[in-house]
C-alpha cells in the first residue's frame, strides 16, 4: 500500500471539513473493509481520518418511540443491545449472520453501511471494473457471477451490496443521519444506496466528506417479531447468496402490513415493495405468499452463472414469511 | 518384525501423549519460518505476470526505484543464472517468457515489506502477449496419455458392460482446489561466503537442500535448511515452488543480509500448486445381486504445458473391488496454467469420489444395501496386481462404522425423512490410502547428560511428528519418553525423507528403530556418555510380496433444506484400519482433520478459474470457502485394532491422508438419500436441489 497520513478526529465538523477539502482523504471506521482495500490497491488515500472516537456508539430511545443508533457502535454491541434484540430482532439477527465474531467486534455501523461489493473483479485491480475504474468495462459479465445481482442491475455493473445489516435496516425503514459541509441531513435508508445505472462507481447518494453519524429506527411494534434469513453455502462466515429481512403485522388472520427487503440480489438492499403491496390485506396462504414473492421477482434478470437465484430468492422469501406467519399464529 | 516393540516394558507407543511442542505453540514461542529473528532483514515482494502467455518486452522500474527504502528490482535481466533448469517450474527469472498468469517475473527488494509491495505496484511491465488456452474439458481433442500411467486393462470391460444385467455409466467431476495451509509459504534466505541458509516453511528440509544445491550449483553441504515448525502444507510444501528460488536469487544480490519473503494468500493461488480438477467416467457392470463383473474409470486431469503433473485418480480402482474386467485410463490436458501438485491424498482423494458415488448408484440399482454391496465385492488379493494384502480390514471398518452410526434400521428409500423443513439422509463410502515408505532416511542416537539425543531431519507440519517420533524412540530404546531428546527440522541433522504420502511416521520411525537397535547392539543398556550410533532405513522385502494399504469407512448424515437447498452435515463418522496407532490423540487429530477437509471438498472448495484471465478469481479465504467451525457438528473418528506384521517394524500405516478419502462421496450419497437428487459434481452446492 502507499504511504498515507493517519489522523484521529476529535469532532464531527472538523472531520467533515478535513475530508471534504481533500479528495484523497477518507474516513476510517473499524477498517475491516478499508484496510483490505488499501492492501489490494482498490483505493489509494493520502489521509485516513479515524472517526471511531468521535461518533456516538450507543442505542438511545427517541421521544417518538423510535431509537437512535450511534454510527460508531460496533456490530457486536449493536447485535447484543437488549432494546434492539427485543424490538428489532431482524437487525440483531442480520448482524450476527455477518462476518465473524472478530470482524463484528471491529466493524462499525457507519462502516458496515458503506462497505463495498465483494465482486471478485472489483477486488482485483488487474481486471477491468466500471465501479473501480469508470469506463474500463465490467468483467463480471461472462465471469464468476454466483454472488451477483438479478434485480436492478445495468449493463455497466452487476455487483451486489454485501451488507446484511443494511438489508434489515431497509426493511425497518431506517433513516441515516449524515453530517456534511452544510450541516446535518437525513437520508432514508432505502435511498442511501443507488442502483448502478451508468455510474456504478457511486455506491450511495453521499458526497465526498459526508459523515454518517447515526441511524434512526422508527417505532414499529410488529418488528418485535421480525426475522432475518440468510442463505449461504457455508453455515457461517459467508456472504449471502440471498437473504430476506421481514416483519409482518398479522391480525385476525389478515396481513395488515409487511416490511420486506432482500439481500444478495441487487446493487442495494432491495426493498420488496411489490411483495409488500401484494400482501397488504391478504390472507397468508401458501398461494398468496408465493404470489407476492413472484410479483417481486417478476423482473429478475439473472445472468449466466446465477440462473438459480430467482428461484432461491422466491423460495427463501416464501419460507421466511411462512415461518413468521406460523409464529404469529401460535403466539 | 514387529517383535522388537512388543517386548518393551515402557510402551510409549499407543499412549495418549499430548504434543511435546504444544506449549510452545499455544504460547507463541514456536518459531515458524518467517519469524526467525535475524539482523537487519530486507523484504521481498514478487512481481507477477498479468498476462497468461507471452513474453516481457520491457520493465519500467523508475517509479518503483524511487520509492524510499527500495533496494533493488529483480528481473530476469539481473538475476543469477541457475545451474540446473531441468524443472521448468523452478527456472525462476531465467528468461522473459510468461507461461501462466501470476507467474513470478520479478521482485522488489526493500527495507520494509510495505515499501516492497508499494514499489511492485509501480513497476510497469510491457508484454508481447500471445493467445492462451486454459479451458479444461474432457472433450478436448489434444488430450494425451501421460507416460507414467499407461492404460491398464484386464479382461474386457466393454464386453462386460454390454452383457451385464445391471450397469452404471456416469461422469463425475471434482474441481480445482487449493491446499491453503494456514501458514503461507515463507522463506528467509541468507547468502554468505559459507553458503546459503534457508529458514523455510517446508515438508522436507533435505529435499529443499538438495534441490536448491542443484539449482544454484552448490555443494549440498553449503546449503542449510531450517524448519522446526511448519503451519501445514497438505502437499503444497512438498515439492519446491518458485518463491524459495526467488528468495535465494534475491539474497544473492544482497550477500550477508537476510531476505524475507512471505506469500500473500492471493499469491498462494498462483504460485504453490493446487489439486487438478478431474473428470471421471466411471463404469460398473454387475450381476443383479451387485457382484461386479467389470469396473472402469477414465480420468481426465489437467497439467501445465511446461511441466507435467498427473493426478492419478484411477489408482484406487486398482485396489478396491474384485471384478474380472477392469480398465483404468488417464488423460491429461496441457494448458497455459501453473503446474498442479500434491494435495492431501493426491490420486486417492478425487479418485474415490466418482467410484464411491457410482457404487452407491449401483446399490440403488440392485436394491442392495450399500454397506453390503461393498462387502460382496471384497477381493481376496489386490485386484490389479494379484498380490496378497499385508492386511485389509475394509469389511471390519464398514461393519464397525455401521454399528456405531446406527445404520441397521436405515430405510433405503430416498426423500422420506423431513425434520423442521430439512430433508434428512444418510450415506456411506469406503476409503483407502497406500501404506508407503520413502527411502533415504538416517537417524542418529547419542547418549549424553543422561539423555538419549535422537536426531533426524524430519518435518513436523502440524501432524505431531515431534511427539510420535519421541514415543517411538523411547520404546525402541526401552526408556521413558522423558529420557529422549528429539531434534528434527534442520538439514544439518541426519538426512530424512519428505513429510508426504503419509510416509513420515513410518519411514522416520522405522529409521529411528534401526538406529536405536544399532545403538543398543554397540553400546548395551548402560552406555557411556558420548556413545553414539546411527542407521539408515532398512529395506523391507515384504514390500515386494504384499500389497499394503490402509482402509476406512465413512458414514455421513446430511440435511438439505427443502426450500433453499442449503446442505449441512450434522454427523460424520469414520472408522479406519490403519495398523498400529502410535498416539491416539495426534492420530484422531489427523483423521478428523482429513474428514473435515473432505467435508470442505464436498460442500465448499472450488477454485474458480476465469478462462478469459487464466487464473483463479476467488483467490482469498472470504471467497474460497473452507469448512469453518459451524459446518462441523458431530464428527467422530474411530479405528479398529489392526496388527500388520509386514508393513514395517512399527506395524503402523500412514494416517495423514486417509481421512479425506471417501468423505465427499459419503456426503453426496447421503444427500441423494435425503432428496432423491443424485449430484455428480463437486462442490455440492445448493442450486442442485432447488425446485
Ligand atoms: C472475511 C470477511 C467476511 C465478511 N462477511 C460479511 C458478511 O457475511 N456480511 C456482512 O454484512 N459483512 C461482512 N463483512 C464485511 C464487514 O461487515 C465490513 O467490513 C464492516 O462492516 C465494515 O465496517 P468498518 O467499520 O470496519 O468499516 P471501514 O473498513 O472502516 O470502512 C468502510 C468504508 O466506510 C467508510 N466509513 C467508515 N465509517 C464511516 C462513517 N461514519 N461515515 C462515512 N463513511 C464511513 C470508510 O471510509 C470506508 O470507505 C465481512 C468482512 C470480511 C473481511
Amino acid at each position: 500500500m502507499n504511504p498515507f497520513d493517519y489522523r484521529r478526529a476529535e469532532d464531527a465538523a472538523g472531520a467533515v471539513a478535513t475530508v471534504a477539502a481533500d479528495p484523497r482523504a477518507m474516513f476510517l471506521g473499524g477498517g475491516t473493509n478499508l484496510v483490505d482495500h488499501l492492501k489490494l490497491g482498490i483505493v489509494d488515500p493520502d489521509l485516513l481520518v479515524d472517526v471511531t472516537r468521535l461518533l456516538p456508539d450507543g442505542v438511545e430511545p427517541l421521544p417518538d418511540g423510535g431509537v437512535r443508533i450511534g454510527a460508531g457502535m460496533r456490530n457486536s454491541d449493536l447485535a447484543a443491545d437488549p432494546l434492539i434484540r427485543r424490538r428489532y430482532p431482524v437487525l440483531s439477527q442480520a448482524l450476527l449472520s455477518g462476518a465473524s465474531g472478530q470482524l463484528r467486534n471491529a466493524a462499525t455501523t457507519g462502516g458496515n453501511l458503506l462497505q463495498r461489493t465483494r465482486c471478485v473483479y472489483f477486488q482485483d485491480v488487474t481486471m477491468a471494473c466500471n465501479k473501480r475504474r469508470p469506463g474500463s468495462g465490467c468483467s463480471a459479465f461472462g465471469g464468476y457471477t454466483r454472488y451477483h445481482a438479478i434485480l436492478g442491475a445495468s449493463e455497466h455493473c452487476i455487483a451486489t451490496h454485501p451488507s446484511d445489516m443494511a438489508v434489515a435496516l431497509s426493511a425497518l425503514d431506517a433513516t441515516v443521519v449524515v453530517q456534511g459541509t452544510d450541516g446535518e441531513r437525513r437520508v432514508a435508508m432505502t435511498e442511501l444506496h443507488r442502483l448502478p445505472g451508468d455510474a456504478p462507481e457511486r455506491d450511495t447518494v453521499l458526497r465526498h466528506g459526508d459523515l454518517i453519524t447515526a441511524v434512526e429506527l422508527p417505532d414499529l411494534p410488529f418488528a418485535a417479531r421480525s426475522r432475518y434469513r440468510k442463505v449461504r453455502d457455508r453455515a457461517s462466515y459467508a456472504f449471502a447468496l440471498v437473504s430476506v429481512a421481514a416483519a409482518v403485522d398479522l391480525s385476525d388472520g389478515v396481513i395488515r402490513e409487511a416490511r420486506i427487503a432482500l439481500g444478495g440480489v441487487a446493487h442495494k438492499p432491495w426493498r420488496a415493495t411489490r411483495a409488500e403491496a401484494e400482501l397488504r390485506g391478504a390472507r397468508p396462504t401458501e398461494e398468496t405468499l408465493r404470489a407476492a414473492a413472484e410479483a417481486e421477482l417478476a423482473e429478475a434478470r439473472p445472468v449466466e452463472g446465477n440462473e438459480f437465484k430467482p428461484t432461491l430468492a422466491r423460495n427463501t422469501l416464501v419460507a421466511t414469511l411462512r415461518d413468521l406467519v406460523e409464529e404469529e399464529r401460535t403466539r | 518384525m514387529s517383535g522388537l516393540l512388543e517386548n518393551t516394558s515402557t510402551r510409549a507407543i499407543g499412549a495418549d501423549i499430548g504434543r511435546v511442542d504444544g506449549p510452545a505453540k499455544v504460547t507463541g514461542t514456536a518459531t515458524y519460518a518467517f519469524e526467525h529473528q535475524l539482523n537487519a532483514p530486507a523484504y521481498l515482494h514478487p512481481i507477477q505476470a498479468t498476462v497468461v502467455r507471452g513474453r516481457v518486452r520491457e520493465f519500467d522500474t523508475r517509479d518503483a526505484e524511487a520509492v524510499p527504502g527500495v533496494l533493488t528490482v529483480l528481473t530476469h535481466d539481473n538475476a543469477a543464472r541457475l545451474a540446473d533448469i531441468g524443472d521448468a517450474e523452478l527456472a525462476v527469472l531465467q528468461s522473459d517468457e510468461v507461461a501462466h498468469r501470476g507467474q513470478v517475473i520479478g521482485a522488489v527488494l526493500a527495507e520494509t515489506p510495505e515499501a516492497a509491495r508499494q514499489a511492485v505496484r509501480l513497476v510497469r511491465v510491457h508484454y508481447e502477449e500471445r493467445s492462451h488456452d486454459v479451458r479444461f474439458s474432457a472433450a478436448r481433442t489434444d488430450l494425451y496419455t501421460p507416460g507414467e500411467a499407461e492404460d491398464d486393462e484386464q479382461g474386457d470391460l466393454a464386453g462386460a458392460m454390454a452383457s451385464a444385467p445391471v450397469t452404471v455409466d456416469h461422469t463425475y467431476t471434482t474441481p480445482m482446489e487449493h491446499n491453503n495451509p494456514m501458514e503461507p509459504h515463507s522463506t528467509i534466505a541468507v547468502w554468505e561466503d559459507a553458503g546459503l541458509t534457508l529458514y523455510e516453511s517446508t515438508q522436507g528440509v533435505h529435499s529443499v537442500r538438495s534441490t536448491m544445491a542443484e539449482l544454484f550449483g552448490l555443494d549440498p553441504e553449503r546449503v542449510r535448511v531450517i524448519a522446526p515448525h511448519v503451519g501445514g502444507g497438505f502437499g503444497s510444501k512438498g515439492p519446491l515452488h518458485p518463491p524459495v528460488v526467488l528468495a535465494a536469487l534475491a539474497a544473492r544480490l544482497l550477500p550477508g543480509r537476510p531476505v524475507k519473503l512471505a506469500l500473500t494468500r492471493q499469491q498462494m493461488f498462483d504460485l504453490v500448486g493446487y489439486r487438478s480438477p478431474t473428470i471421471q467416467r466411471v463404469r460398473l457392470a454387475a450381476e443383479p445381486d451387485g457382484r461386479l463383473t467389470g469396473i472402469g474409470i477414465d480420468v481426465t486431469a489437467q497439467t501445465a504445458r511446461f511441466k507435467e503433473f498427473l493426478e492419478q485418480a484411477g489408482k484406487p480402482t486398482e485396489v478396491m473391488y474384485a471384478a474380472p474386467n477392469r480398465r483404468i485410463t488417464h488423460r491429461l490436458a496441457a494448458l497455459d496454467v501453473a503446474p498442479p501438485t500434491w494435495m492431501r491424498a493426491p490420486g486417492e482423494c478425487p479418485g474415490m469420489f466418482g467410484p464411491e458415488v457410482a457404487m452407491d448408484e449401483l446399490a440403488v440399482a440392485c436394491g442392495v444395501d450399500p454397506v453390503e454391496l461393498r462387502v460382496r465385492n471384497e477381493p481376496g488379493t489386490e485386484p490389479a496386481s494379484g498380490r496378497p494384502f499385508s492386511s485389509r480390514n475394509l469389511v471390519a471398518c464398514l461393519r464397525e462404522g455401521a454399528r456405531r452410526f446406527g445404520w441397521q434400521d436405515r430405510d433405503p428409500e430416498p426423500r422420506r425423512r423431513m425434520e423442521d423443513g430439512w430433508l434428512v439422509g444418510t450415506g456411506v463410502a469406503a476409503s483407502t490410502y497406500p501404506t508407503g515408505q520413502m527411502p533415504g532416511s538416517v537417524a542418529a542416537v547419542r547418549f549424553e547428560d543422561g539423555h538419549y539425543h535422537v536426531r533426524i531431519g524430519a518435518a513436523d507440519i502440524g501432524t505431531g511428528a515431534w511427539t510420535v517420533l519421541t514415543q517411538i524412540a523411547a520404546d525402541a530404546l526401552g526408556v521413558p519418553v522423558t529420557a529422549v531428546r528429539l531434534r528434527i527440522g534442520d538439514s544439518s541433522l541426519p538426512s530424512a525423507s519428505l513429510a508426504g504420502g503419509s510416509t513420515g511416521t513410518v519411514s522416520w520411525g522405522s529409521t529411528i528403530v534401526a538406529a536405536a537397535q544399532a545403538f543398543r547392539e554397540r553400546h548395551g543398556t548402560a552406555p557411556a556418555d558420548g556413545a553414539e550410533a546411527r542407521a539408515g532405513l532398512p529395506d523391507n522385502p515384504n514390500r515386494e510380496r504384499y500389497a499394503m494399504h490402509a482402509f476406512g469407512a465413512q458414514f455421513a448424515e446430511v440435511r438439505v433444506h427443502a426450500d433453499t437447498g442449503e446442505v449441512r452435515v450434522p454427523r460424520l463418522l469414520g472408522v479406519f484400519a490403519a495398523g498400529r496407532i502410535v498416539n491416539p490423540r495426534t492420530a484422531r487429530s489427523q483423521f478428523i482433520g482429513g474428514m473435515t477437509m473432505g467435508l470442505s471438498m464436498a460442500l465448499h472448495e472450488d477454485s474458480v478459474v476465469d478462462p478469459r484471465f487464466g487464473c483463479v478469481v476467488n483467490h482469498d479465504l472470504a471467497e474460497y470457502h473452507i469448512a469453518a467451525n459451524a459446518d462441523v457438528v458431530d464428527l467422530q473418528a474411530h479405528w479398529i485394532d489392526e496388527a500388520d506384521p509386514y508393513v514395517n517394524p512399527l506395524g503402523a500405516k500412514g494416517i495423514g491422508e486417509i481421512g479425506i478419502v471417501g468423505t465427499a462421496a459419503a456426503i453426496v450419497n447421503a444427500a441423494y438419500h435425503a432428496t432423491g437428487v443424485r449430484v455428480r459434481e463437486l462442490p455440492m452446492t445448493l442450486e442442485h436441489f432447488l425446485a
